[in-house]
């Protein structure tokens, strides 16, 4: 389904159940998350058990999400940021601690992932972990395999070193249009500390990735799972579940396109999504019951037996998909999990240095 | 007066009374309404003038002020991600923080002299494009039939029928290298590889001569239609060519439909966000997109007021000559 049919679906939904809210104002919970990230099916069990309506709208970036919560009255329930935003939202008060004593299934949860989630969130008060996923390179297996027999495809070569990346560059190479997860990258590959919030430091990454903008066909964080699908391009710099979800596609389609994920061996970026409830949410108690529900072992692996994305649930590990569980590009080997790196909030001046880099490198100005 | 007065006075007009003596009928409620104003001291006219004013100082004049309170505000960590300006000391004075540094800063990087540049001359570009185009149809239109007219108008109006953001989508699948376009010039054999279309300036263009057409040709065409063409009948007898005619008596008699079509046009193309972001490349450089980058990217609401504050002031110029001139040429209509 489309955002825009989900969004207009949730525009029906909000209208339809808006009478049945002032009735018994308990009975809903608004919640806003990622797009095409749950199964739908969730949300239907959901309501059938506990009666409460999911009333579910979709966001497709962390700035439109912080900035609605920053401007207050929000009026969700259940918000899923990304770890760094996290992190600022709870020192500008965004969110209410979690009750613990109405999450009765936090055992479920994944020592490790908590142990990360502690950068953002100190002492895991304020935020659990829904799914996890890295930063790294997609590419079409026959294209590159024509243009570069020995292609390095496990390491950021294949899209920051301009002799190797020109080569794609008929095929096309897509990038993520986020600075702050490009940037990181293209630290971490020239040896930099990828969350170096010093500017000069920080300033090193332009020449990186100037050196390459001539072979980039575009910037943009979605387009490029239908393209690579399609086998309109070869290469993308892309979050993984969503080249997964391409690579299924393309196998779908039957249209001889091959695709493949992988976390360069540099280090990749690992980003974690959160549900967390915001202070000034209507709903509270709908809430937690909605987070506990999401957290059961079954419900969370069925979540991501539909997206193909790693949860933070250690239970649910034995309802996974073999597909799931056993694909190393969505639960990498505990080696390579070491690699991955996590970047933390910036601060308005480095955040400013970082935007401007990024919009030069975009538009060469 | 009664209502059955003003009835009995339009009808020696003789002219559409069974409309007028509708429009009254409905107009009753309004005329009580002035009844009950005027006593109570209110002049008809006091109202009449307040109700725009009260417009603009609800929707323009008080979110200008809120945007500007936040332009000399400092950004920081909190809901809203801005300080105070006025802050309460010992409840006895209060402490007001200007911050002018972020009007500083939009001439200390190069980036947002640029992207207003830009923006003017794409807008520029568009309105002279747009004329361009919207004078010969809106010509066409005041020339055709009159039983027509109704019908054409319809016809320019229609496009609002179906939301702007979907027409614009619409554009996507038209200009894409693999979109319809390509598809029939390739197809014509005019073009071999397709064009690329989408993602550059060409296609911002292209989206706001389309999404603004109407507003150019509805101006243009309620001049035109009101001309005297016995005028040009006049030159024609006394020999002008019909070219001369157009630029020495049409032309300049639909000034005022052009001036204002170029306005309606001009202005909010420069502060246009959406058409170059979903037509434009990652190197079209507007405003529009800087300020979004702003607000969203670098969470800099203080900045990004500073930004929307120097638009409009930039646009303020224009605006206020247009009235000048507006204000002009009404008195030379009364002379």
């Amino acid at each position: 389904m489309s955002m825009f049919t989900k969004s207009l679906l949730a525009a029906a939904g909000i209208a339809m159940f808006a009478s049945s809210a002032m009735a018994a104002e308990e009975k809903i919970v608004y919640v806003y998350n990622w797009s095409d990230y749950i199964d739908d099916e969730i949300l239907t069990e959901f309501t059938n058990e506990t009666g409460i309506k999911v009333v579910y709208d979709v966001f497709d970036s962390n700035d439109v999400l912080e900035t609605k919560l920053l401007a207050g009255g929000s009026g969700y329930d259940v918000v899923v940021p990304s770890g760094t935003f996290l992190g600022r939202q709870i020192e500008a008060g965004v969110f209410q601690k979690l009750d613990r004593a109405k999450l009765s299934n936090w055992g479920n949860l994944w020592d490790t992932i908590l142990d990360r989630v502690n950068v953002y969130d100190p002492g895991n008060k304020y935020a659990v972990n829904y799914m996890w996923g890295t930063t790294g390179i997609g590419y079409n297996v026959n294209m590159v395999s024509e243009r570069m027999s020995d292609a390095p495809v496990n390491s950021w070569d294949m899209v920051l070193n301009p002799a190797i990346a020109s080569k794609f560059a008929d095929c096309g190479i897509y990038m993520l249009d986020a600075g702050d997860e490009m940037i990181p990258a293209a630290l971490k590959y020239i040896g930099e500390n990828p969350d170096s919030k010093d500017p000069a430091v920080i300033a090193k990454a332009e020449a990186v990735l100037m050196a390459v903008r001539p072979y980039v066909r575009k910037f943009h964080s979605s387009e490029y799972i239908d393209a690579l699908a399609n086998g309109d391009i070869c290469v993308a710099v892309g979050w993984s579940g969503d080249v997964l979800q391409a690579r299924d596609r393309a196998a779908e389609a039957e249209n001889g396109v091959e695709i493949n994920y992988v976390a360069p061996e540099e280090g990749a970026l690992m980003w974690l999504d959160m549900m967390a409830i915001p202070a000034d949410a209507p709903h509270p108690d709908n809430a937690h019951t909605f987070i506990n529900y999401i957290m059961r072992a079954e419900v969370m692996a069925k979540a991501s037996n539909y997206v193909y994305y790693a949860n933070g649930n250690k239970a649910s590990e034995k309802f996974l998909a073999e597909d799931v569980i056993g694909d190393p590009a969505i639960y990498p080997t505990p080696a390579a999990l070491k690699t991955l790196y996590l970047t933390t909030p910036y601060d308005a001046e480095s955040q400013r240095v970082l935007t401007r880099i990024w919009t030069r490198v975009k538009s060469g100005q | 007066m009664m209502p059955e007065e003003i009835n009995a006075r339009t009808d020696t007009g003789r002219h559409n009374n069974g409309g007028i003596s509708r429009m009254v009928r409905e107009c009753r409620p309004y005329i009580w309404g002035a009844k009950l104003c005027r006593a109570y001291g209110l002049q008809g006219r006091s109202i009449t003038v307040a109700i725009p004013y009260l417009w603009m100082l609800l929707l323009f004049m008080a979110p200008f002020l809120i945007v500007l309170k936040v332009s000399f505000s400092e950004i920081r960590i909190a809901i809203p991600p801005y300080a105070p300006l006025f802050q309460f000391i010992d409840n006895s004075y209060i402490q007001i923080t200007l911050q002018l540094k972020n009007y500083a800063m939009l001439f200390k990087d190069a980036l947002y002299v640029n992207s207003y540049l830009s923006s003017l001359k794409i807008a520029s570009i568009s309105t002279i494009i747009t004329l361009a185009v919207g004078y010969p149809i809106a010509y066409a239109m005041a020339r055709a039939p009159r039983e027509w007219r109704l019908t054409l108008l319809m016809l320019v109006i229609l496009p609002f029928w179906t939301s702007f953001l979907i027409r614009v989508y619409a554009w996507i699948a038209i200009l894409k290298p693999e979109g319809f376009l390509n598809i029939v010039l390739i197809w014509a054999g005019i073009i071999d590889k397709p064009l690329i279309i989408l993602h550059t300036d060409w296609a911002v263009y292209i989206g706001i001569v389309y999404s603004y057409l109407p507003f150019m040709i509805l101006p243009l065409y309620a001049n035109l239609e009101k001309m005297d063409f016995s005028l040009l009948e006049a030159a024609s007898d006394l020999g002008c060519p019909p070219g001369k005619t157009f630029w020495k008596i049409t032309f300049p008699l639909s000034m005022p439909g052009i001036i204002a079509g170029c306005f309606l046009v001009f202005i909010p193309a420069v502060g246009e966000f959406v058409i170059p972001d979903l037509l434009g490349g990652s190197s079209t450089l507007m405003i529009g997109k800087t300020l979004w980058t702003e607000f969203f990217n670098n969470r800099d609401w203080p900045l990004s007021s500073a930004v929307a504050v120097v638009l409009l002031l930039m646009l303020v110029v224009p605006i206020v000559w247009f009235q000048r001139f507006q204000a002009r040429r009404g008195a030379v209509d009364v002379v």
